[in-house]
């Protein structure tokens, strides 16, 4: 690995939303009018000022994400990818990606945005049982789900959805039943994530309240278990925690989160990791899309600060991030990514004892967190981290 | 004001249960003569500490001098003891009515006579004490002033024919009261020419004074300015203050035969002053104590810990200022794996060690873990030395050992009736060996020997939840017997926490065993690696459980912008990892292990 150039992943994040969801503490913002033109010009203006401090490099995928960056105008996603193919150098088959939610009105929209040059249709179907949704606060129903994924798989080569289980009351048998179903309507790849409470969220306010209880550790392993087995039926395995794809169907753009490569983040509040003359660069962007929007026309970027990782914090996140991943950690990426080995960053002992356990295993030279271990994986970074 | 004629002096203490009206009825009296102006008055007068007002318990022996114009023309001088009131400072209240001549028995119109009232009585009686009945809260409606009376001659066989009849409360005769004490109680004995001896009664630590030591003149006269010598220790010390409590501290130029009084002598910490001694005049001294001295000893240990290991200094500081003011309790450093540097304590009884514990976080604000008390072993080893267990920690190992003995209490225990079969139940859980069970009306009085480890392990939580509270219990000290004994060590993870260990008899091993594994399980969160918990003796596991590894912890989703929060967040999990205690790969919080000690005591 060490030598060849890290090829890119770019992030980008459109802040808005029609309502905001009361599980979700995204940077999402409801507006009445957007000044779709203002914010083009900024995403633009601050992708020119990245590609600058980056140099050409491949480019590997481009994320939209979100907030609903369905919302967007199809033409600013479709100057966006052209300024980011034109600003560097698109790998073949280069992933794109665009977060969608299957309203009847999005839906609409997207045969332009296949024609801008997305590639990848991500859908925030979340449930496709109607007192879900309401509860989950989504706008559309299971029927527009439903409609949006056949559409969205006409038109797009790929596809995935993603769904939210172990939610109040969530019996076994019922989940079981809803992801047979999805799986039936799925293409290659699905999102299936725990309902958690955000702090700051409205969940969390009413969570703390006692307006409802969430299923306790045992019962979210055994839907988790029932989960992983729905979805082996259907040939997609879980090649991240809470992410099933068939082989070479996973997502490009999140395994480079996950892999910990470099990865570009411009609009408001995205985060960007660039390992650049050695140094492991954090970037932080204005939250508010405004004053990200202003602070773009003022000097060309929305950074609002960067800190420079030490090699014990790039190891931390290496691991926590590859951790989640089946194939788990190479120690010598680790080892060019933290700039240090990754046996340091680790407590041998603890290690050895995951082993025992069977939470860690070693794999063709490569460290990986078992089933079983990557259900208890915040359990167990604390400990096995120095 | 000294010098005052033997004939017209009465010292008297009042014995009653906790809540029968004791501290009011001194109040009462304080207040009908006058002693303490209105505007100085303020409810349990005596009761010094912030922990005696709230519980209503009296720790140290106090006295107030009251001057009393009684009906036959004469003044007197009344000196009231008060004196501590529980089992654990048995010994305290002795001597304090070894300074007294009689006694006023106080017992509440309604509720009858407590198994406490019964000791303290008894006391009294070996004291060859005068003792006038008083039924108190007399106008209540519940009160049963006949039935009450018949009470306190079948059980304490008194004559309650004159008991005199009272309200504390409302200030109901307590002119009766002072009548009785003045016309029905003895007056002390004494002779100005021998030479001074003086009971030391109790003594207390005061930041100005030094020591104030309580006393009660026998013989001869305790004067200003003379030296005095302590005849169990022949420590000498000069006499710099000679006074009597009105209560306030007033000070006298010397105190005679049958007087009761205080005197300062720059002496540095309590533990100068034995309660029971006999003061004598250095130049002049007696040769003959007085009767009846005993030192202190702890019957109860415990470890205290300091919650936040910073704090042990100053729980070494705290411990040294109490012990200015309390010999009875006794502390050595000591070190556990589970809970760090601390101290084991040694104490009078359970709620001396209960007092100590609260006064540590109260006047000092230290938050600390007490480990199960324990009582003291003597262990007989094989090669016949014999010694004194305070941790069973420390015990050596069994195959060195020739046999153990435990200290027994002979307990009384009043209950109604129908709680009667559960008492007796209870007393013989815990080996109770039954010496009496007698009926006074609808209550039963049952006198059992009991091993006092069996009564230090919950036992009277037990008995107030079997009764409904209706139980009342005292107990004395009752000799050492060898016993089956064993310690049972707990292990967390294959790994003994030696904080958790304890003693118990081979027949209760199984089942506290079982007990202490389960509430572990309940308390100590599940984690990454199942843990089992043992109980063991020796090598032999007697009780285990599993805690079962957690099954699901892991962040749903965590994409490129949670990054940096993720990380942020697992530094602080590894810093909270700092209060865990390790026990091999598992860490359990402190509060499991304090939450098991509590539960416990």
């Amino acid at each position: 690995m060490a030598g060849m150039v890290e090829p890119l992943a770019l992030y980008i994040h459109w802040p808005f939303c029609l309502s905001k969801c009361p599980y979700c503490d995204f940077n999402s913002h409801v507006r009445e009018r957007i000044d779709q033109g203002r914010f083009a010009a900024a995403l633009l203006a601050e992708l020119r000022f990245e590609a600058e401090r980056v140099g050409r490099r491949p480019l590997a995928s481009i994320f939209f994400g979100g907030g609903t960056p369905s919302l967007m105008a199809p033409e600013t996603a479709a100057a966006l990818i052209a300024e980011a193919f034109a600003l560097f150098d698109p790998l073949p088959g280069c992933e794109v990606t665009l977060e969608a939610n299957p309203t009847s009105v999005e839906a609409a929209k997207l045969r332009e945005f296949r024609a801008a040059g997305v590639n990848r249709l991500s859908l925030g179907v979340q449930s496709l049982d109607a007192a879900a949704l309401a509860f989950l606060g989504r706008r559309h129903s299971a029927g527009e789900a439903v409609a949006a994924l056949e559409t969205g798989r006409e038109i797009f080569p790929r596809l995935s959805f993603d769904l939210i289980y172990a939610r109040p009351g969530q019996a076994e048998a019922a989940w079981r039943a809803e992801v047979r179903q999805a799986l039936t309507l799925a293409a290659d790849h699905l999102s299936l994530y725990q309902l958690t409470i955000e702090p700051g969220t409205k969940f969390a306010t009413e969570h703390a309240r006692g307006a409802f209880a969430l299923p306790g550790d045992d019962e979210a392993a055994a839907l988790y278990a029932a989960t992983v087995e729905e979805a082996a039926g259907f040939g997609l395995a879980p090649y991240e925690v809470s992410n099933y794809a068939q082989p070479g169907a996973e997502s490009r753009h999140n395994l480079a989160y996950w892999r910990y490569g470099d990865y570009l983040g411009i609009g408001p509040g995205a985060h960007q990791r660039l390992l650049l003359g050695g140094e492991m660069l954090a970037f932080r962007r204005h939250r508010a899309p405004e004053e990200w929007a202003g602070l773009v026309e003022a000097q060309g970027h929305g950074v609002t600060g960067c800190e420079t990782l030490t090699p014990q914090d790039r190891a931390r996140e290496a691991l926590l991030m590859g951790l989640r991943l089946a194939e788990g950690v190479d120690p010598a990426r680790v080892a060019v990514r933290a700039g240090m080995p990754m046996a340091a960053a680790l407590d041998g002992e603890m290690v050895r004892a995951c082993e025992e356990a069977g939470y860690l295993e070693w794999q063709g030279g490569r460290l990986c967190a078992t089933a079983e271990g990557r259900m208890r994986l915040d359990a167990m970074l604390p400990r096995i981290l120095r | 004001m000294t010098d005052t004629p033997l004939h017209l002096i009465r010292n008297f203490s009042i014995i009653a249960h906790i809540d029968h009206g004791k501290s009011t009825l001194a109040d009462r009296l304080i207040q009908t003569t006058g002693t303490v102006a209105a505007r100085d008055m303020k409810e349990q007068l005596l009761d010094n500490m912030e922990i005696e007002r709230e519980r209503g318990i009296t720790i140290k022996a106090q006295t107030v001098r009251i001057d009393y114009p009684a009906k036959d023309g004469n003044t007197y001088v009344l000196n009231l003891m008060d004196t501590p009131g529980h089992v654990d400072f048995a010994y305290e209240v002795s001597r304090s009515l070894a300074a007294c001549e009689g006694s006023l028995l106080v017992v509440d119109a309604s509720q009858g006579v407590e198994a406490q009232t019964l000791a303290n009585v008894y006391q009294a009686m070996d004291a060859n004490h005068e003792i006038v009945p008083v039924l108190n809260k007399i106008d209540l409606p519940a009160a049963e002033p006949d039935r009450v009376k018949q009470q306190i001659e079948d059980v304490i066989g008194l004559d309650a024919s004159d008991a005199v009849m009272i309200s504390a409360k409302t200030g109901l005769n307590i002119e009766g009261v002072l009548e009785a004490i003045v016309t029905r109680l003895p007056p002390p004995t004494g002779d100005a020419s021998k030479t001074l001896t003086a009971l030391l009664v109790d003594s207390w630590y005061d930041a100005y004074l030094g020591v104030v030591v309580l006393v009660r003149v026998r013989d001869g006269h305790l004067k200003k300015g003379m030296k005095v010598r302590m005849m169990s220790n022949g420590a000498t010390h000069t006499v710099e203050q000679v006074g009597v409590f009105r209560p306030k501290m007033v000070q006298v130029e010397a105190l005679g035969p049958g007087e009761m009084g205080y005197i300062t002598a720059a002496i540095k910490t309590v533990a100068d002053t034995n309660v029971g001694d006999t003061v004598t005049d250095e130049r002049n001294p007696a040769t003959v104590a007085l009767p009846g001295f005993k030192p202190s000893i702890p019957v109860v240990w415990c470890g205290l810990y300091p919650v936040d290991a910073d704090d042990f200094e100053k729980l070494r500081e705290s411990l040294g200022k109490l012990r200015l003011n309390d010999s009875s309790f006794h502390f050595e450093a000591e070190h556990s794996a589970a809970l760090g540097m601390g101290y084991r304590c040694g104490f009078l009884g359970l709620l001396h060690l209960e007092i100590v514990q609260e006064r540590l976080s109260r006047e000092f604000d230290l938050d600390l873990i007490a480990t199960a008390p324990s009582v003291v072993y003597k262990i007989r080893r094989t090669n016949g030395t014999l010694e004194e267990l305070h941790n069973p920690a420390d015990m050596p190992d069994p195959s060195l050992i020739e046999e153990i003995e435990e200290p027994w209490i002979k307990a009384t225990i009043m209950v109604p009736d129908e709680y009667l079969g559960s008492i007796l139940t209870l007393c013989s859980e815990r080996r109770g060996q039954q010496v009496e069970l007698t009926y006074v009306g609808s209550r039963a009085m049952a006198v059992y020997r009991l091993p006092l480890n069996e009564v230090v392990f919950d036992f009277y939580d037990r008995l107030k939840s079997v009764s409904r509270g209706y139980a009342s219990f005292d107990y004395s000290i009752d000799g050492y017997e060898a016993g089956d004994l064993v310690k049972i060590g707990i292990l967390v993870n294959a790994e003994p926490v030696d904080a958790l260990s304890f003693m118990a008899h081979r027949s209760q091993a199984d089942r506290r065993g079982r007990s202490i594994c389960e509430k572990l399980k309940e308390l100590i969160p599940r984690q990454l690696f199942k843990i089992p918990i043992q109980a063991a003796i020796g090598g032999r596991v007697i009780a285990r459980e599993t805690i079962s590894a957690m099954s699901k912890d892991v962040t749903a989703k965590c994409y490129g912008g949670d990054i940096s929060r993720k990380r942020k967040l697992l530094d602080k999990q590894k810093e909270g990892k700092k209060r865990m205690r390790q026990f091999g790969k598992v860490e359990i919080p402190q509060s499991a292990f304090i939450a098991a000690l509590k539960m416990d005591a």
